[in-house]
């Protein structure tokens, strides 16, 4: 989804603007205006400002980078004509431009302008090409070569392994508490149960309709993992979200976690805790349960094309966008982000999220009620995480929460 | 004063009020008492970089027709409102047929929960801060005049410090590590001591928090007040012979307290609709709030449930207006009194 | 001056007077020297999890940048971040704010306090009604319409919406403040032949200073410390501060740059500082004669 390897902003956007200029000049045929809504961060502001090269007398670019993105969106494209012409989404955030009608098919561009693009960037509702992806992410195993070399143990591949690894590292005396995790209740602790439960291969509807299904075997099997792996944490797990979790790893209080790939880079980077960071490494996020993927969700980010505006306006952004993420503006930035464009050969930072998809992971949901049952988790979880309740409890609140919520919206009687 | 004479002076106030606040107001009321229409959804194929699976999407020409038909959605008349997810009236009922640990069964449904934190935050820290901010000005106002200047500024950083931020910092100095959190350690002998693990320990820092925050406010009113005082009063109070707490008990106090009735009257509605804490201090497993369910359910949501969030919006309302009753029913005698 | 001067309290409650506000002014003042001291250093020293002696001692700002202290915080807040130009947008957006909701705030607390009509209590009742709803779910409902019109994005959008959401505080406190303005005052004017708005512009004006600005101090801040409106309604050139240093914390998949934020929240508070120094009397004067009949 997100990409920042924290390099100083505004060298980035800096080299990116040289790196722009020495490149091919962005041509675009026709005119129109283009303006582009994106979250806000590093990865995003550089395709926002290498689209602004396409601007000319002819066509108008404007890009507005908020980390508000997600709830402008939706009422910003209602308008007509909307506000934004491109809007950069992810596998979450695009799910309610689609439910609400808001983005346009972009078959046609393709074939008119998307020479550059590689088939796999395109992203296919129902056959129809509905978004453009330039970047991944997704949760992998940060690990430490050092301590699990001084406690004898291989790199796990699984979470039963993980288990007994930390076990080995405490009884070593190494560390109390090798393990962490984004437990923090909200969205952090839903995504640790939607990637475990992604890994075991379950679905989390009954097939075709919103029913929910999470209350099987897989889901105990989750939940058991999730409470077993507090065991090795330390006792404010509670408080722990993934930006907190690159602060404990770099203080070297961590052994092993799974963590976003967008935040690979700052960890290995130079100005991470030295000792540290040269023991750092990825791999794939660990199996479970006897399942065979990565017990990860995979990530796209990629850019829409509003519907309500001008097809003369929809054809300029489109161009825009397209010399946004050009290979040429991919290869001066190869470092910043893992990039699904053409000939990017990922570093060492891009490692884990490439390993998670290699082995198979699945990607995260998109569902039209997937963020309902994302919002139930995060809140309903939370007793579960604490240890004040057992898994049954937790998953009939969770039941309970997702059908009050879907009623709402609609998705179920 | 002649009506067209009052309505001229109030006229843009209220047109502004009535534009940006009682309009959005009622059309959330409106809403809550809507759902979304009986979704209409088809299972595609869906290709991402990762492969494609089989999901279903909404079919967006089936539901085009029906909001054309009906642009509210479907009335649901109270569901918002008595839904699990709110004020969950059948499963209190099943809880209260059942029996047994009532109290923690009620505590497992999120509305209760936040409630909980809601109200305790409320009760505790309106008069507390309040308690404080009087002993404050007391304190200071026997201060050399020299020092009065300083220390009133002092005593006033805690309002002004940006929320977002400043919530994060303390929380930080309260963390195991931070400087706070590790001298406990270090005074308690026991290093395994985190403000932040266990729920009671968790509601003590809030509450800390809350006072510390809402401490200056009523410290400036209530110092402010101090210098109103009739210097006489308490001079022939003293030749009667009154100590130094009787004249603070029977002559300041009753000087204040119209202004603590004020100061109250701000507190506990902005306690009442407590949030930064909840989040600058990652407190969400442990204490949540009536804002903080609003929040989850529009800001960090991934798909922001706008009937779920104008239900709890309005139920804060009227938990205000509840909380408020009995200061505007003096207000009410009060302005009669003036009318008459 | 109120009750007993410094010299007449006993030595026992003097000491134990002295040593309460001490710890006080300790508590309130120390996270904010602590914060000051903590911009100078680099995040892995001011938010350490090893120990927050690496704060004091700068141990990774040394490894990072060579020198116990770094301004790399404001450096990259005001120069990378072009954190002037939101400071600028605040500027423009308090001062807009304050002006606009005292001026239409001092004319209709005047006429609230002076009318002894039902719906003036109503008036006041429903203001403080509207106070209790949640700000988000107010600006969750401007969205849609705000994009139909085209207003969306803009300063003076926002700018009214503020004033609007800020109205019913400013009403009330403005309203409990005329009421201690003696209504003989602008009534013996009328009686020598002025209307009420020339009563108002010559009796009332003059003498209401204290409780303005007072109010305006709290309108100030609002505008000031203001999230839930400005992060939603303002397009990135617009943005004003507190939304920035919201963007500076990161969120979840990305990392931010706390220690712009910390650089940027000590540079905000600066003109506070300023300010709170500047109208120290005032607001303490305006507040007794404001809300002693509340």
């Amino acid at each position: 989804m997100t990409m920042n390897f924290r390099a100083l902003a505004g060298a980035a956007s800096l080299i990116a603007l040289l790196a722009g200029g020495a490149n091919a000049a962005c041509m675009i045929e026709g005119a129109g205006s283009v303006r582009i809504l994106s979250n806000d961060f590093d990865a995003l502001r550089i395709v926002n400002d290498t689209a602004a090269e396409c601007a000319s007398d002819a066509v108008k670019v404007t890009a507005n980078a908020s980390a508000e993105h997600k709830n402008i969106q939706g009422p910003a494209l209602s308008a007509n004509p909307s506000e934004y012409t491109v809007a950069v989404v992810a596998n979450n955030s695009i799910v309610p431009l689609l439910s609400g009608d808001l983005i346009r098919p972009l078959d046609d561009l393709v074939a008119k302008y998307g020479a550059s693009l590689s088939p796999n960037q395109l992203i296919k509702i129902d056959g129809k090409v509905m978004a453009i992806a330039f970047m991944g992410n997704g949760q992998h195993l940060f690990y430490r070569k050092d301590i699990l070399e001084k406690a004898g143990v291989a790199v796990p591949k699984t979470y039963e392994e993980v288990l007994a690894a930390a076990e080995a590292i405490k009884a070593a005396g190494l560390m109390d508490h090798p393990l962490a995790a984004s437990d923090k209740p909200g969205w952090d602790l839903a995504a640790e149960f939607v990637n475990m439960y992604l890994g075991t291969g379950a679905e989390f509807f009954a097939a075709g309709s919103a029913d929910l299904a999470i209350d099987n075997d897989q889901g105990r099997a989750v939940l058991a993992n999730m409470r077993a792996l507090t065991g090795y944490m330390n006792p404010d797990y509670l408080t722990y979200d993934a930006n907190e979790l690159n602060k404990l790893w770099d203080a070297g209080s961590i052994a092993m976690m799974t963590q976003w790939g967008s935040l690979a880079g700052a960890a290995i980077g130079p100005d991470a805790n030295p000792e540290v960071a040269a023991n750092t490494e990825f791999a794939a996020a660990p199996t479970l349960a006897g399942g065979t993927v990565p017990t990860a969700a995979l990530w796209w980010d990629g850019f829409t094309i509003a519907k309500n505006i001008s097809d003369e306006d929809a054809a300029a952004s489109f161009q825009a966008m397209v010399h946004a993420i050009s290979p040429d503006m991919m290869k001066a930035n190869a470092d910043k982000a893992t990039w699904l464009i053409a000939g990017f050969e990922p570093g060492k930072a891009a490692s884990g999220v490439i390993a998670n998809a290699s082995g198979g992971a699945r990607a995260y949901p998109m569902q039209p009620y997937m963020g309902l049952l994302h919002t139930a988790l995060s809140a309903e979880l939370a007793d579960f995480i604490a240890g004040k309740e057992e898994a049954d409890q937790a998953l009939a609140d969770v039941k309970a929460a997702y059908d009050a919520a879907a009623k709402e919206g609609g998705f179920l009687k | 004063m002649p009506h067209r004479t009052f309505f001229a002076f109030m006229a843009p106030s209220i047109l502004a009020m009535i534009l940006f606040i009682t309009l959005p107001i009622l059309s959330v009321i409106v809403q809550s008492f809507y759902q979304g229409h009986e979704a209409v959804v088809v299972t595609v194929e869906n290709c991402t970089p990762f492969g494609c699976e089989s999901q279903t999407k909404v079919d967006t020409e089936a539901m085009a027709k029906l909001q054309a038909e009906a642009p509210m959605g479907q009335f649901a008349g109270w569901a918002n409102y008595t839904n699990r997810n709110h004020l969950a009236t059948a499963e209190l009922a099943q809880i209260w047929a059942e029996g047994g640990d009532m109290l923690a069964k009620v505590m497992n449904l999120p509305f209760y929960k936040a409630l909980a934190f809601t109200l305790t935050y409320c009760f505790l820290v309106t008069p507390l801060a309040m308690a404080l901010g009087f002993a404050i000005s007391l304190a200071i106002n026997t201060l050399p005049s020299v020092l009065k200047g300083p220390a009133i500024f002092f005593s006033i950083l805690p309002m002004i410090i940006t929320p977002l931020v400043g919530s994060l910092i303390v929380a930080w100095m309260f963390n195991p590590q931070g400087i706070v959190g590790a001298s406990l350690q270090s005074l308690t002998g026991d290093p395994t001591l985190s403000l932040r693990a266990s729920a009671p320990l968790t509601w003590v820092v809030l509450l800390g928090y809350g006072i510390w925050t809402n401490a200056p406010f009523s410290f400036v009113v209530f110092y402010a007040g101090l210098q109103s005082v009739p210097q006489d009063t308490i001079e022939s109070a003293r030749i009667d012979g009154a100590s130094r707490w009787e004249i603070v008990r029977f002559v300041i106090i009753p000087h204040l307290m119209p202004l603590a009735t004020f100061v109250a009257l701000v507190q506990l509605m902005d306690n009442f609709r407590v949030f930064e804490p909840v989040v600058g201090f990652s407190a969400e497993a442990n204490a949540t709030s009536l804002s903080w369910l609003v929040f989850n359910d529009l800001v960090s949501a991934d798909s922001q449930q706008f009937g779920s969030a104008g239900a709890t919006s309005v139920l804060t309302i009227v938990g205000v207006l509840i909380l408020l009753a009995p200061v505007l029913v003096r207000t009410w005698r009060d302005f009669n009194r003036k009318a008459v | 001056m109120a009750n007993s001067s410094p010299t007449r309290l006993p030595l026992g409650l003097r000491a134990l007077t002295l040593g309460f506000l001490a710890v006080w002014l300790i508590a309130a003042a120390f996270p904010f020297v602590w914060t000051v001291w903590g911009s100078f250093k680099v995040e892995a020293d001011f938010f350490s999890r090893q120990s927050f002696w690496n704060a004091i001692e700068g141990v990774r700002t040394q490894m990072q940048t060579g020198g116990a202290f770094t301004g790399a915080g404001y450096e990259g807040a005001w120069i990378k971040n072009e954190f002037w130009r939101a400071a600028v947008n605040t500027l423009i957006v308090t001062i807009s704010v304050t002006a606009i909701s005292l001026t239409l705030g001092t004319m209709g607390g005047y006429a609230l306090a002076r009318s002894g009509q039902r719906y003036a209590f109503w008036i006041l009742i429903a203001a403080l009604v509207f106070r209790a709803m949640p700000h988000i779910t107010l600006v969750s409902g401007y969205l849609l319409p705000f994009f139909q019109l085209n207003i969306w994005g803009y300063l003076p959008t926002t700018i009214i919406v503020l004033v609007a959401i800020n109205q019913p505080f400013t009403l009330w406190m403005l309203h409990s403040f005329f009421l201690s303005i003696p209504k003989d005052l602008d009534e013996s004017a009328m009686v020598d032949g002025c209307t009420r708005f020339q009563a108002f512009r010559m009796v009332i004006i003059p003498v209401m200073w204290p409780g303005v600005i007072t109010t305006g101090l709290f309108s100030f801040l609002l505008g000031y410390n203001d999230f839930a409106v400005t992060s939603m309604l303002l397009r990135q050139e617009n943005q004003t501060m507190i939304p920035k240093i919201g963007s500076f914390l990161g969120s979840i998949q990305n990392e931010g740059n706390i220690m712009f934020a910390v650089a940027a929240v000590v540079s905000a508070t600066v003109p506070l500082f300023l300010l709170v120094l500047f109208f120290q009397r005032q607001i303490v004067s305006g507040l007794t004669a404001g809300a002693v009949k509340g």
